[in-house]
């Protein structure tokens, strides 16, 4: 259960890591635990709604498609803000030495402080995670000579970084430049009780998956990502059709998802969601999403293969996993709907 | 996803590091299980990987023989393409492919050249040579 005293915690002498799968619903977890709020990933993920599906062949990112499995950069942040009336307070800066004097301004005062930044540039992370995707987040809790103290929610342990490093990470260019963004608590936290927002959150989350107007979001965006597979041409440029059924992979696993997309991290808030509302309908649809899941990443591992040249390229085989999947999505947050 | 279908050992490409993902437990419950990467994640980002590698090396190879500039093997070393460096630096793509041909890029003003290094995190001198 969550804390529901009103009496601000004071902030905590030691700082206490959280290792997350997702980088920005592990970020406001981390935040919201170090203020004594107990709240798990899955909870902070299922709260703002943030399970998506978009396939958009308009937007290109090394000549392949934007595809993504969540909702975009940011989502979670300001929708667990609204729901939760928390009183974050996000601050961006045009120059790079103002960002910086004001996070050591912050730091000073004792605050956690969450970024956002390049993957890139950010020294810590594995030389072959580093890839210039520039909304990923962390959260810096000191500073120490010139490295700052980092918690970096999908690694195990926190870390170092160089505050020249960071700076860089901070202030890049380019789609979804971070400005320098920062964000923290300003003023004490109110009582936080998910329980009355949950039912509102499943549905739109449903919604989200089942009623978008445009063609390549939600269960059609998957049914339609399907038929490009099989259009893709691999006989004229195999490498092209190679490297595409890749990229649907990393974005799928790589990109710290939890598995399979995120479902699994939904599934768990699912069965967060069942005990909480007392509902053990949502705890067989948890199971369900999960059996998704595990389709998903059956599929993963079929593409990835199909991408290094280990098996045939069989992308009859890829379009009907996608669209099955896609059926049953559709299935199963229908199901999901009309439980709530 | 069960407990056992985790990879447990780091695989070498995540030089030790663990991933959060969430599995089922025997009771039916969700948890997070550490994952050193499973076959599927590690094989696409060693594709991923291998894909700048080879236009490096290509840029590289062209850089030698004069057909292209520098410019272009350092980008594809910092994994970039020319529009994430496009982006980076807020040069036009147009001018960005122009300034990689080598004539041009011998001409190209300091002021131009730090933009460069800026965006792909390197010193502008190092942007001229090829190691």
């Amino acid at each position: 259960m969550l804390a529901t005293d009103s009496t601000p915690a004071p902030t905590p002498p030691a700082f206490e890591h959280v290792q997350s799968a997702h980088c920005e619903s592990g970020v406001i977890t981390s935040l919201l635990r170090n203020q004594g709020v107990p709240i798990s990933e899955a909870m902070a993920f299922g709260l703002s709604s943030a399970l998506a599906f978009a396939y958009i062949p308009l937007v290109k990112i090394n000549d392949l498609p934007l595809i993504g499995y969540r909702m975009l950069p940011r989502h979670i942040l300001k929708g667990l803000k609204s729901k939760l009336r928390l009183p974050l307070r996000f601050e961006t800066f045009r120059a790079p030495a103002e960002g910086r004097r004001r996070l050591d301004e912050l730091l000073d005062q004792g605050k956690v402080v969450g970024l956002q930044g390049s993957v890139f540039f950010l020294p810590y992370f594995p030389v072959n995670m580093r890839f210039h995707f520039n909304a990923h987040n962390l959260l810096v809790y000191g500073r120490e000579g010139s490295d700052y103290l980092v918690s970096d929610p999908v690694f195990g342990n926190v870390t170092r970084c160089p505050a020249r490093d960071l700076q860089r990470a901070r202030f890049v260019r380019g789609a979804l430049a971070p400005k320098g963004l920062l964000y923290y608590f300003d003023r004490p936290l109110p009582a936080v009780d998910p329980v009355p927002m949950l039912r509102a959150a499943i549905r739109k989350n449903c919604h989200i998956m089942l009623h978008a107007f445009l063609p390549f979001l939600g269960c059609s965006g998957i049914a339609l990502l399907g038929r490009r597979v099989l259009k893709l041409p691999a006989e004229k440029d195999p490498e092209y059709t190679r490297r595409f059924v890749g990229h649907i992979v990393r974005m799928q696993e790589e990109i710290g998802t939890g598995g399979a997309g995120f479902r699994f991290l939904y599934a768990a808030f699912l069965q967060e969601a069942a005990d909480l509302l007392a509902l053990p309908e949502l705890q067989r649809l948890s199971l369900e999403l999960t059996a998704i899941g595990d389709e998903w990443r059956e599929f993963a591992l079929q593409a990835a293969r199909i991408s290094k040249g280990r098996s045939e390229m069989n992308l009859r085989l890829l379009h009907d996993l996608l669209v099955d999947l896609s059926n049953k999505e559709r299935a199963f947050f229908r199901t999901l709907l009309k439980a709530v | 996803m069960r407990p056992e279908d985790v990879p447990a050992r780091s695989n070498p490409l995540f030089e030790g590091q663990h991933k959060a993902v969430y599995v089922v437990d025997a009771d039916g419950h969700y948890r997070i299980a550490q994952s050193g990467g499973s076959e599927a994640e590690v094989t696409v980002t060693e594709e991923a990987v291998h894909w700048f590698e080879k236009l490096a090396a290509d840029a590289l190879a062209r850089a030698r023989c004069g057909e292209t500039s520098p410019m272009e093997y350092h980008m594809f070393r910092q994994r970039m393409d020319v529009l994430t460096l496009s982006q980076a630096t807020g040069i036009w793509q147009w001018r960005v492919r122009r300034h990689l041909r080598p004539a041009r890029f011998a001409r190209l003003t300091p002021v131009l050249l730090a933009r460069y290094a800026e965006a792909m995190g390197l010193a502008p001198d190092q942007l001229k040579t090829l190691d």
